[in-house]
């Protein structure tokens, strides 16, 4: 049992040129960014990614109020990108927590592109929080990420 | 990677996700559970079951009932959930690139036209 076995990997091919499927992911995040996604109290309002090394990625509320998911750790336009996911067990920002979140963007053909993403350093999160439970406890958390759970339960 | 695999496979089912989410609002008892759901009481039971299997919940007596609640050792589930997380988030950003790309195709297309 390796580490990497602990990490998370997607892949999805989009028809669409690297460098756009690039912009989409980064400065376009909050087109696609889920609604129901957020960490603050506030309904999300938008989703932010500094498009540079040491930029943020946050959340910006209804009311205003940024909450923090990270930092980003490299930025190499247009084929990858790593992000600091520093959301802990409970769902909050802790700056001393970091998970890696890397995203490869790969050309399959001039307007094909495969896109690869890692999810890694999930045993940083650490075994003794109860992560699912906070994220669902919380109001207007996490909600609603299984797949429309949330609106069966409202009902 | 079993436990993945398993816990993965547990959660594809959608009652049992519903039942996943129910208790991640905290411990409840079978009959609790089953309370608002499309199948019968057994059918949690066996879906419960199969939660177990995969290391997604965890089971104690409690006086006369038994309370199931989410494994507090939930770097299984934890992950379970960010794999589901990032299914649909990428699942949206494609529907956005590929949107974005047709727009700019067809301003390209249209821009063709005109001249």
């Amino acid at each position: 049992m390796t580490v990497t076995d602990r990490a998370v990997h997607k892949r999805v091919t989009v028809e669409a040129s690297m460098d756009k499927a690039f912009r989409v992911f980064t400065e376009g995040i909050d087109r696609w960014w889920s609604r129901e996604h957020h960490i603050g109290k506030a309904d999300l309002e938008r989703a932010v990614l500094e498009p540079r090394e040491g930029g943020r990625w946050y959340e910006i509320g209804v009311d205003g109020t940024e909450c923090e998911w990270g930092r980003v750790l490299h930025w190499e336009p247009p084929s990858r990108l790593v992000l600091a996911w520093q959301i802990d067990g409970s769902w909050t920002f802790d700056p001393t927590l970091v998970t890696e979140v890397e995203v490869r963007f790969v050309a399959e053909t001039p307007s094909r592109t495969r896109v690869e993403l890692e999810h890694r350093d999930l045993e940083r999160f650490g075994d003794a929080q109860e992560p699912v439970r906070a994220a669902f406890d919380s109001p207007g958390g996490w909600q609603g990420l299984l797949d429309g759970f949330a609106r069966a339960t409202a009902a | 990677m079993a436990t993945y695999q398993k816990a993965l496979t547990a959660l594809a089912d959608p009652t049992r996700r519903s039942i996943f989410e129910r208790l991640a609002a905290g411990p409840r008892p079978v009959v609790e559970l089953a309370r608002g759901l499309p199948v019968s009481r057994p059918a949690v039971s066996q879906h419960l079951r199969v939660l177990k299997g995969a290391g997604l919940v965890v089971d104690r007596q409690a006086g006369a009932r038994r309370l199931y609640q989410l494994n507090p050792d939930g770097l299984g589930a934890l992950r379970a959930y960010l794999d589901r997380f990032w299914d649909q988030a990428l699942a949206a950003f494609k529907a956005a690139a590929e949107a974005e790309e047709a727009e700019a195709e067809q301003a390209e297309s249209e821009q063709g036209e005109g001249t």
